[in-house]
């Protein structure tokens, strides 16, 4: 196989990697992966964390080396996690961003210069929307409550080098 | 000057010396106020804050690793020996950072501050975020890295104490006290904070962070905007009342916590949780 063939087998398989907290959106979809090198027998793959203190991340990084192990292609297999580039919310793709919404989270809106962001709900499409906690129930999400829908939401918390 | 490996860091004897320094002491704060934050874990005021002060602690303690994994890196030991094995006369986080939250345990009857702590956050806070906005210039390039994506987060971090703190300052009298006798305590020991230890000139000359009078400086000012805002005037003074934790000097306080913190590590050294 050449190289670029199996670089491309890689990337297929981080695709069948999920977020364990959000399982219908993938590593790549969420802009985590940086790099795939392969040499030889060997392939690194260079990870973004989102939040350093999410406890996904070890779960990430060992569904990783089992999704690229399963294409018995590999004697060594590295993940490892690197700040640079540091990941920011705009790494999600637009896949991502429909995925995200479909499984009920608003995906990470734009933040303004002065620091305001606004979401609208993922569930009816309503703008008239409060921000009840910054802070959600994983490192990465914020709470929010439609009022058009009176439903509670979370949304994922924007973040970029600007702030 | 910019030293973008471990190699090259490790090279000049003085300048590791003074690295390593100072990522013991960003790592060794961030860890200490993360543990006790996280005593609050169900205690907090109301629920909202319950699930914002565990997401703020468990972003600082991953701040914490990150300064830890630049010390492995550079040959100090493993990071999870580095954050639990360590005696307290080696440990160089500031005194104020490791005072307990109040009387009692999280275990039973806790009578814990919460003027206390969000002055303690909150101060913490704005100084580790100048620090921070330093350190994305330091000559170690890693460092400079870890700062960028610290930064990111701390930006929440800052915007949570400081809605608390200018809510409490100007609500009624009760809260008002407890906020102005907390703020006394907080200062008295703050000095530990804003120390960059027995190195500090060295850490600075090798333009690992800015220095500490700059550091200070820019605290006192940020601070004074924020106290003139609701109708407070910033303290002259601050000190180290409790003891240079940067020399090593510690509380009691702290071989409690070191105690609590690192039982499960201690039962198993290689236990995943």
């Amino acid at each position: 196989m050449l190289e670029k063939e199996i670089q491309q087998r890689v990337w297929e398989q981080l695709q069948s990697v999920k977020d364990p907290e959000i399982d219908s959106v993938s590593v790549v979809e969420l802009g985590m992966v940086e790099e795939v090198n392969v040499t030889k027998n060997s392939v690194i793959v260079k990870m973004l964390p989102t939040f350093m203190g999410c406890p996904a991340l070890d779960i990430i990084k060992s569904n990783v080396k089992k999704a690229i192990a399963s294409l018995s292609l590999f004697h060594k297999i590295e993940v490892e996690f690197i700040y640079q580039p540091p990941w920011t919310s705009d790494r999600v793709s637009e896949v991502g961003r429909a995925k995200l919404k479909e499984f009920g989270i608003a995906p990470p809106p734009v933040m303004d210069e002065s620091g305001k962001w606004h979401v609208d709900c993922p569930f009816c499409g309503s703008t008239y929307t409060t921000l009840e906690n910054i802070f959600g129930p994983t490192a990465c999400r914020s709470i929010l409550y439609c009022k058009g829908c009176k439903n509670p939401f979370e949304a994922m918390k924007p973040v970029s080098t600007l702030m | 000057m910019t030293i973008t490996t471990v190699e090259e860091a490790k090279k000049d004897n003085e300048y590791y010396k003074a690295l390593t320094q100072l990522l013991f002491q960003l790592a060794d704060d961030d860890f200490m106020i993360a543990f006790r934050g996280s005593e609050w874990l169900g205690l907090a005021p109301h629920i909202e804050e319950d699930v914002a002060f565990s997401s703020i602690n468990q972003d600082t303690m991953g701040h914490a690793t990150m300064f830890y994994q630049l010390l492995e890196d550079l040959g100090c030991g493993e990071v999870d020996a580095l954050a639990h094995a360590r005696k307290a006369e080696n440990r160089v986080n500031a005194v104020l950072l490791e005072k307990v939250n109040g009387p009692g345990t999280y275990l039973s009857e806790p009578e814990y501050d919460w003027a206390f702590t969000v002055v303690r956050h909150y101060f913490y806070t704005q100084a580790k975020k100048i620090k921070i906005e330093s350190l994305k210039n330091s000559s170690y390039e890693p460092l400079k890295h870890v700062a960028v994506k610290v930064n990111m987060e701390l930006y929440y971090h800052q915007l949570h104490w400081k809605t608390w703190f200018t809510q409490l300052c100007t609500a009624n009298t009760i809260a008002k006290n407890k906020m102005k006798a907390a703020i006394t305590l907080v200062m008295e020991d703050f000095n530990g904070v804003l120390s960059l230890g027995p190195d500090a000139v060295r850490i600075s000359e090798y333009g690992l962070i800015e220095s500490e009078e700059f550091i200070r400086q820019r605290f006192v000012s940020s601070m004074t905007d924020v106290f003139e805002s609701v109708d407070f005037k910033f303290p002259d003074q601050m000190g180290m009342k409790n003891g240079d934790g940067r020399k090593g000097e510690h509380t009691k306080d702290l071989d409690a916590a070191l105690l609590t913190l690192s039982e499960v590590y201690s039962s198993n050294v290689n236990a995943t949780w």
